[in-house]
């Protein structure tokens, strides 16, 4: 098992004093593809930083890797090694004058020497699909914010993490940019074999994408199973105020009207075909 | 870890000292500052220590939190006291070792100026924890509006200072989050010596500083395009106005002031 997370409960302790997880128990394996959804303030952000340590739950036990990482404070930088956390707005921590170094701060904490790091800022610039030659010396604040959300992203993946956690990744990109990057996490999952972790607003997002889908809520796991199984639960997913994927909506819509049809597509050119045949055969 | 920071920690309560008008509290702390520093008589520092005694049950905060906003200057304080009793000579020997001596008059001097600061801050603290930020800004430009004939633009001032209150929770909101986003790229704020923990903030402060910029540009173009024209003849939401018990509170601390100066 990858991560284990057992009864964790986490408090936030301030004024506040917020009970942002209420005992979790969840178990990640190597190779899934994970889709975790939920209204904002679910605890989802919170949760996904239980992973790498950056918070330490108020109870309960987290490990990765078999190694408790609720416990020990010592050796966090080994842990966040393994488990990649792309921040919400990651373009707002870069810092360095050119893309090369903001990409190299990660390696270079980690100690490695200056020819590996340029093998890796290559490999994951090309990766991120920025070109190696043209970018590297570009300051990264003169880049559009798309640009700039790569960088990051690259900065991230040159720590070659096993697993890579992006909290909402695609809000505020266009189109074209929220299909670059969900082609980049298909390529890191199918040919890289990475773990992935992905924290999204966007059903539509989740359902192509993640093998496994968790829906929380005021800190808690409400859902938990393959798109098709969480999205078979329509009305409840409603009442928590999320959506289905906007197709899946309309096969549901047609299926009330008395349409004889599957509902559980959450793809375009499955569900037209899904309703032509469902059309010819009325 | 870093949100614990309060700073001018305004405590809310429902008591007479809360709801004295702004401005009447910042003349009042002015003329207990000025009071304090004509004084030259521990008597007069006891019948203030009772005054802030009564002050503080009036105003119902809590006495811990009156005390913990001494810590930050404790060290000053100590220094303080430190610097009067071995370099203020004078009066009998009471201790000496080669070149270093204690004398009376240092002691003296020395308690004395630490009794002074402690009231002082005592005083101030006093005024913020039962004044909201807002209020404070809005009192500070009245009492700063007679000044506007000598070019002091009060209004600006003020709105400057309820902007960067306004902000200063969520600047440090922002600087958690970036150091998390550092932090999982195996940086370290916390191990290191100084050269190189000074070296590690760099990764903080930059985009904690492009951010702050970028929030200050959007801020100006909110408020210009809500036809913000600096702050001549604007009005406010709340009025400060005063009542019977601002001149009350006048009064007594008229009569404390007078009384103290001949103890
Ligand atoms: N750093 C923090 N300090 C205090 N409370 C927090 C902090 N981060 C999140 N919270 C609170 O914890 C709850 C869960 O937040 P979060 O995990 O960010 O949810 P989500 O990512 O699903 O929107 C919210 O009520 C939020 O206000
Ligand atoms: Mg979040």
């Amino acid at each position: 098992m990858l991560i284990e997370v057992d009864n964790v409960t986490h408090i936030y302790n301030d004024e506040n004093n917020v009970t942002a997880l209420k005992d979790i128990n969840l178990d990640i394996d190597k190779g899934e593809f994970i889709g975790i959804v939920g209204h904002t303030g679910s605890g989802k952000s919170t949760l996904v930083q239980l992973f790498n340590g950056l918070i330490i739950p108020s109870s309960g036990t987290v490990k990765v890797n078999s190694k408790n990482i609720s416990s020990e404070k010592r050796n966090l930088k080994e842990t966040r090694r393994h488990v990649g956390l792309v921040f919400q707005y990651p373009e707002h921590q870069l810092f360095e004058e050119s893309v090369y170094k903001d990409i190299a701060f990660g390696p270079k904490n980690l100690g490695l020497d200056e020819a590996e790091i340029e093998n890796r800022v290559k490999e994951v610039m090309e990766l991120v699909g920025l070109g190696y030659s043209e970018f590297k010396d570009r300051s990264p604040f003169n880049l559009s914010g798309g640009q700039q959300r790569r960088v990051a992203i690259a900065g991230v993946l040159a720590l070659k993490p096993e697993v890579l956690v992006l909290d909402e990744p695609s809000a505020g990109l266009d189109p074209q940019g929220r299909k670059r990057l969900a082609d980049l996490l298909k390529y890191l999952y199918e040919k890289l074999d990475m773990t992935i972790i992905l924290i999204s607003h966007r059903m539509e997002e989740i359902a192509e994408l993640a093998s496994r889908v968790i829906v929380m809520h005021q800190g808690k796991i409400v859902l938990d199973g393959s798109p098709k199984e969480v999205f078979a639960n329509e009305k409840k997913l409603h009442k928590l105020a999320l959506d289905l994927p906007q197709i899946t909506e309309i096969l549901h819509r047609l299926k009330e009207k008395g349409l004889n049809l599957e509902t559980e597509i959450f793809s375009i050119s499955k569900a037209s075909d899904e309703i032509i045949k469902a059309l010819r055969s009325h | 870890m870093l949100k614990d920071i309060t700073i001018g920690q305004y405590i809310a309560r429902e008591s007479i000292i809360h709801s004295l008008d702004a401005r009447m509290k910042i003349i009042l702390t002015t003329i207990l500052i000025i009071a304090l520093f004509t004084i030259n008589t521990f008597n007069g520092f006891g019948i203030f220590s009772i005054f802030i005694l009564i002050v503080i049950l009036l105003s119902k905060i809590p006495f811990v939190k009156v005390i913990k906003g001494l810590k930050p200057i404790l060290f000053l304080i100590l220094l303080t006291l430190l610097i009067h009793v071995f370099l203020t000579k004078g009066g009998t020997v009471l201790w000496s070792w080669r070149f270093l001596s204690i004398e009376s008059e240092g002691v003296y001097t020395g308690f004395f100026m630490v009794s002074r600061i402690f009231i002082l801050i005592l005083f101030t603290s006093l005024l913020t924890l039962t004044t909201s930020p807002l209020q404070l800004t809005d009192g500070i430009e009245y009492v700063l509006s007679p000044l506007k004939r000598f070019g002091v633009p009060a209004a600006e001032l003020s709105m400057m200072m309820t902007i960067a209150l306004r902000f200063i929770p969520t600047l440090l909101e922002e600087a958690e989050k970036i150091m998390k986003a550092q932090q999982a790229r195996g940086a370290d704020f916390e191990s290191g010596n100084i050269i190189n923990r000074a070296k590690s903030l760099i990764p903080l402060l930059v985009p904690l500083f492009i951010s702050a910029f970028r929030r200050a540009d959007d801020l100006a173009l909110a408020m210009e395009s809500r036809c913000y024209r600096g702050g001549e003849g604007r009005t406010r939401l709340h009025q400060l106005e005063y009542r019977y018990y601002d001149f009350i509170a006048l009064s007594i601390v008229l009569v404390l002031a007078v009384t103290v100066y001949f103890f």
